[in-house]
This record gives structure tokens, C-alpha cells and sequence, in this order.
């Protein structure tokens, strides 16, 4: 079941955060852009758990408490920023970020 | 106890038939076999009840022609059902349209696995059981969004959306009042659960001042949770003609009615094992009956009260609620988080008994005032994400 | 390479592809739950149950319903949103996307990490985990639990209609928007 290398779950969340940067960096929609760094931090939270499982000692648990954290922050980032996207839409009846120019010199 | 060791040996007895590679497999299989035929049996017999018992509250007989008394009628369902056929809107999401229906099943069958059945009679026993159930519990709300967004029809799409957001505020006083219980007993374990209340009647949650109101809570959130009346604004038919199913026929629709059914089931075995004592019997004296039998008991009395409770009340309206969600289940459920935290910190006794009921009670009454004060039936008030009329 | 991390890890990939380079904004979301499932297996199979039905739980149950909630609320559902196709754009992206992985499994293939042995099973996290929670990290515990009322609040409050005031200018903006085009 599971591996007995460290590297096959590094080598996941590496290719995780780098489809979730590619996300914010290509989408044009906040929505979506929003998805792809909560695929960011997915991919950091299986890099937390990996280096909880490959630690000796059994009483450590910082990983998981980590994880815990960064699930409920990720949650409330979420709510926060879905939230932006809506008073946003209402606003300039768009979605795409680069209609939201109104402070560009 | 006796039951469940023969139906363990006689287990263990078939997988070691089994050739050692497929030991795992079968001994998965033979676990999840009693459930899945008991359940199934279970809801067409809950079928018919439910129409029995919903024709005689309504001064009718109910369905009375196939068979002896109409017992036939749930097998005369299914071969309907079965031959009916199977349309599939031109425009809908094919595929979404499709896994909708097995994703809801599925995901009310797990949650059955890590309900324990009697002594050691549990599919799944793990250490986070009840977040299991949970969890199951949330994918089903991503089927019910599929099944209404894949139909390309707004009733379903409004029904889904409907359900969803339901689905999402209920859960969180289904949740607090199930943690109410998961802290007094110090496991998030099932079996612990069950285990806690093996004492006889008295030790039951119920019989507690934070079981009883949480006992309440959360049979009125699993209400809303599985979508029945009087919360069963989802599908409505005089708005929504079915809700998120609209768009199904033939098998397919009766998937959506089974996992509706099993959901129920689940629910009701939950709800029994968390304050109802789950397979124990009320008196030591009775334990000689096995406990698959105490809990299809419990359960099944839990199924008939629901459907008391669908032939009584009349239907809420989507604000109502969602007022009655936010403003009293929520607060009354941490308030009932604090009562069980106060019983934790007076290890149980006659003071702990007072304290937390007095609690309980001071603020179900002080709260409701308030509430009944501040509404009065209020006007429906419509909000929208963008203002009607701007856009078109 | 066990096959059935080989599998997980595929599909997750996989899915994670589709949801950031889909056309259809709703199948982006739900090709995205199809990566959260696949996280939440790949910590199971890691021994961390609380961990992986947390995921499922919260991120399944909550997070990409309100994604789905939002897009329709946009009017996303059924929008193309890759209308105007810049390939200069598109090109620079999965350059920096793919240079990104190509310097982290450097890094990975680089570090001492990789000769970690894995221990022996676990034993009893999630009471090891509780108490850690209660006694070590209460405090950033405590400050969660704040961050999440404000949050809660906070997007209720954002999520409002707009006041009288604000919503002039929206269509002073708007008029100017449409006065340059």
C-alpha cells in the first residue's frame, strides 16, 4: 500500500503546486484562479503528511496539526475570497481580473 | 452476543475457503453483503409502509391490490420501474447526467459501512468512523449538484441548488450536536460510541439534559438533511415538479428514490447509535436478543416517526428555512456543545444533571422569546446576485 | 512503485490538468473535486485518516460546492471563458509552470531527504494528534477559531448588496467602460 521512498509523494506535490500555478497564471476568471491556489495548498499539505509519515518518532505530530491549520485556513480563504468574487461580478459585471482596471494610472 | 460470533465464525469460516489472493477481496465482500440485502429489502418494505401508514393518516386504505394486502407492491414498483424507459435530455451533460444518481448511492451505502450492527458487527471499524459519515454524508451534496446541473433544466438546477444549500446550513447543527456526544464519550470511534451505552436504559445519551436537546437537533437537521418533509422544499412538486430528479426516468429515478431511502436508513442507524444505545438492549435482562435486532428496532421506530412527521406537517418555505437554520438550530446546538462540556468537566453526577439542564433550558426558552419577539412572520424578501433588470 | 499510489497519483494529475485547462467552468470544478478525493486517498494510504476525511469533508463538501455556488452566481456556468486565445500568454505560463517543477524535483532528487526510511506503522495519531492540538498549538488553535467567525462574518458582510452610493458609481464606471469601447 503504501511506499517505502520519500520521493514519489514530493515528486505529486511538486507536479500539484506547479498545475495549480499554471492556473492562476493562464485562467481568466477569479473563480478559477481561486481554484488554483487552493490546489497550491493541497499540494503543500501532501508534502506536510509525507514528512509526518517518514519521521521517526511516533509522538510527532507537528505535520498533521499543520495540515489542520492549512485546511481550515484554506476554508476560510475560500469563503473570504468567493465571496470578493461575487461583490466583484456585482460590480463590474465580469469575472475576468483584467477588467478590474479602475486604479491603473 | 451469541449472534454476532456465529455470523463472525461462520465469516471467517468462508474467507479461509477462499484462495489466499483473494482472502481480502472476499472477506470485503462478505462484510458489505448483509448490509447492502438488508438495506435493500428494508427500503422496499419502507416503501410500502410509508404509503400504508401515509394512506391511514390520510383516511384511505393505501396500496391494497398485489398481494396479500398490498405486500407485493414494492416488487410491482421495481418491475415498473425496470421496464420504464430510460430518457436522457438531448442537451444534458451525458456523463455528468449519469454518475449523478451512482455517486448518491454509493455514497449513502458507505455511510452504512462504519455503523456498528451489534457486538464487533461492524463493516468498517476505524478510529474516525462518525467524520467517515460524515464526509459520505458532504459527497452526496456534489451528487445531488451533478444530477441538477447535468439535466440542463432549470427546475432541477434550482432544486439541486435548493438542496445544496439546505444540505450545507443543516449540517453544521448536525454536527455540533453529534460532537456533543463525541466528547462526552472521548472517541470518534462508532464502536466506542455504542460501547459507552452498554450499561442498560440509563446510560443512554437521551437520558441526559445535553442528549435530549441534542437528540432533538439532530433528528430535525437529519430531517432537513435527507431532504424529507417538512423540509422537503428541494422537491417540492407543486414548485419544482421533482426537484433535481426531474430529468430522470426509469432506473435511474429509482436510484435517486433508493439512496434518498438509504440515506434515511443511515440517518436513523446514526441517530440510534449515537443517543438510542445503539445494538444494546434497554434492560441487561434482554440481551439475550441479538443486537442486529434492537437496532433495526430502533431504527425502524425512528423510520415510522419520520413518517409521522411527513403525513402531520406542512411544508417550510425556502426563508423560514434558513432563518430557522442560522438564527435557532446553530445557536441552540453550541449551547448544547457548552452543556455537554459542562457535564465532561462535573464527570456526570447530580450536579452536572442540573447545571446543564438548567443551561439547556434557560436558553431554549430566553432565545425563542427573543426570536418570537424580533419576528413576526415576516414578508418574503427576495435577494439576487445581481439586481433584476440590469443585465437583460 | 506501488501500483496503487501509481494509480492515485496518475488520476489526481490527471484531473488537476483538466480543472486548470478545461473550457466548461463547472467541469473545471468538479474535474478540481476529482483532485481533492485523490489527495484525500494519498493521505490515507499515508496512515493519516483524520487528515484525509477532513479533506473530503471540507473541501468536497464545502469548498468546491461554493466554488459551483459562485460560478453560477457569476453566470460562469456555461461561459466561454477562453474566447480570445493568447498563445504568447498561454506559452509563458506552462514555460514558468514547467520550468517551477523542473528546479523542484532538482531540488528533490538533490536532497538528503531521499534516503529517509519510512518507520514502522503509527500508532494512535489521532490521540497523539488531539492532544498536540490542546496543549502545543492551543494557542494557534484559539486564533483559528477567531479567523474563522471573522471569515464567516466577513464574507457574509462582503457578499451584501451594495449601498446606493457605490452602486452610482458602478454605472459611472460602467458608462465610461462602454464610452471607450
Amino acid at each position: 500500500m503504501i511506499m517505502d521512498s520519500l520521493t514519489p509523494y514530493l515528486l505529486l506535490s511538486a507536479g500539484l503546486f506547479c498545475t495549480g500555478l499554471m492556473g492562476v497564471l493562464l485562467r481568466r476568471n477569479i473563480i478559477i484562479m481561486l481554484a488554483g491556489v487552493e490546489l497550491m495548498l493541497n499540494a503543500a499539505n501532501i508534502n506536510f503528511v509525507a514528512f509526518w509519515r517518514f519521521h521517526p518518532s511516533s509522538e510527532e505530530v507537528s505535520g498533521l496539526a499543520m495540515v489542520v491549520f492549512a485546511i481550515a485556513i484554506a476554508a476560510a480563504e475560500a469563503a473570504v475570497g468567493l465571496a470578493l468574487a461575487i461583490s466583484i461580478y456585482r460590480h463590474y459585471r465580469s469575472t475576468n481580473p483584467e477588467n478590474m482596471g479602475d486604479l491603473k494610472g | 452476543m451469541w449472534f454476532e460470533e456465529l455470523l463472525i465464525t461462520i465469516k471467517y469460516y468462508l474467507v479461509l475457503q477462499m484462495p489466499g489472493s483473494l482472502q481480502p477481496v472476499g472477506s470485503a465482500f462478505l462484510s458489505s453483503l448483509p448490509i447492502m440485502t438488508s438495506f435493500g429489502g428494508l427500503f422496499a418494505l419502507a416503501t410500502l409502509l410509508e404509503r400504508k401508514m401515509l394512506g391511514r393518516i390520510q383516511n384511505r386504505y393505501g396500496p391494497n391490490r398485489v398481494g396479500p394486502g398490498g405486500l407485493l407492491q414494492p416488487v410491482a414498483d421495481g418491475i415498473k420501474m425496470l421496464t420504464k424507459e430510460d430518457i436522457v435530455p438531448k442537451n444534458a451533460d451525458h456523463l455528468i447526467h449519469f454518475l449523478a444518481p451512482l455517486g448518491l448511492l454509493v455514497s449513502a451505502m458507505l455511510g452504512l459501512s462504519v455503523i456498528p450492527f451489534g457486538h464487533r458487527l461492524i463493516a468498517l471499524d476505524i478510529e474516525t468512523g462518525i467524520l467517515f459519515f460524515f464526509a459520505m454524508g458532504a459527497a452526496s451534496e456534489l451528487a445531488i449538484f451533478m444530477a441538477g446541473w447535468g439535466s440542463r433544466n432549470k427546475y432541477a438546477l434550482l432544486g439541486a441548488l435548493r438542496a445544496i444549500a439546505q444540505m450545507i446550513s443543516y449540517e453544521i447543527p448536525l454536527i455540533l450536536s453529534a460532537l456533543s456526544v463525541l466528547m462526552v464519550v472521548g472517541s470518534l470511534s462508532l464502536s466506542d460510541v455504542a460501547q459507552a451505552q452498554s450499561g442498560g436504559i440509563h446510560t443512554w445519551h437521551i437520558f441526559t439534559p445535553w442528549g435530549f436537546l441534542g437528540c432533538i437537533l439532530f433528528l430535525i437537521s437529519t430531517l432537513a438533511e435527507i431532504n424529507r418533509s417538512p423540509f422537503d422544499i428541494p422537491e417540492a412538486e407543486s414548485e419544482l415538479i421533482a426537484g433535481h430528479m426531474t430529468e430522470y426516468s426509469g432506473f435511474k429515478y429509482a436510484l435517486f428514490f433508493m439512496a434518498e431511502g438509504v440515506a434515511m436508513f443511515a440517518m436513523c442507524a446514526l441517530t440510534a447509535t449515537l443517543f438510542l444505545g445503539g445494538y444494546h438492549a434497554p434492560l441487561p435482562i434482554l440481551s439475550f436478543i441479538p443486537g442486529p435486532v434492537w437496532l433495526f428496532g430502533k431504527l425502524t421506530s425512528l423510520v415510522l416517526l419520520f413518517i409521522w412527521i411527513r403525513g402531520t406537517m406542512p411544508r417550510l418555505r425556502a426563508d423560514q428555512l434558513m432563518e430557522f437554520a442560522w438564527k435557532f438550530m446553530l445557536p441552540m446546538s453550541v449551547v448544547n456543545l457548552i452543556a455537554a462540556g459542562v457535564w465532561v468537566a462535573l464527570d456526570g453526577g447530580v450536579a452536572a444533571w442540573i447545571l446543564s439542564g438548567l443551561l439547556n433550558c434557560v436558553a431554549y426558552f430566553g432565545w425563542s422569546r427573543i426570536l418570537s419577539q424580533a419576528s413576526r412572520f415576516n414578508p418574503r424578501t427576495y435577494r439576487y446576485a445581481e439586481e433584476a433588470g440590469v443585465s437583460k | 512503485m506501488s501500483l496503487f499510489f501509481t494509480i492515485t497519483a496518475l488520476i489526481t494529475m490527471a484531473s488537476a490538468i483538466a480543472a486548470m485547462t478545461l473550457r466548461n467552468l463547472v467541469h473545471c470544478v468538479l474535474c478540481l473535486t476529482v483532485t481533492f478525493a485523490g489527495i484525500a486517498l494519498v493521505f490515507l494510504q499515508l496512515g493519516a485518516e483524520f487528515i484525509g476525511f477532513s479533506q473530503i469533508l471540507v473541501y468536497i463538501g464545502a469548498v468546491s460546492i461554493l466554488m459551483l455556488f459562485a460560478l453560477l452566481m457569476t453566470r460562469g456556468g456555461t461561459e466561454l471563458t477562453l474566447k480570445r486565445w493568447d498563445p504568447v500568454h498561454w506559452i509563458t505560463g506552462t514555460l514558468i509552470g514547467i520550468a517551477g517543477f523542473g528546479v523542484m524535483s532538482f531540488a528533490i532528487f538533490n536532497s538528503s531527504l531521499r534516503q529517509s526510511k519510512i518507520p514502522e506503522a503509527k500508532a494512535d495519531s489521532l490521540h497523539a494528534l488531539g492532544n498536540s492540538l490542546l496543549s502545543q498549538y492551543v494557542l494557534p488553535l484559539e486564533v483559528m477559531a477567531l479567523l474563522l467567525t471573522v471569515a464567516l462574518i466577513g464574507a457574509a458582510l462582503i457578499a451584501l448588496p451594495e449601498k446606493k452610493v457605490f452602486r452610482r458609481n458602478a454605472s459611472f464606471s460602467k458608462n465610461q467602460e462602454s464610452g471607450n469601447k
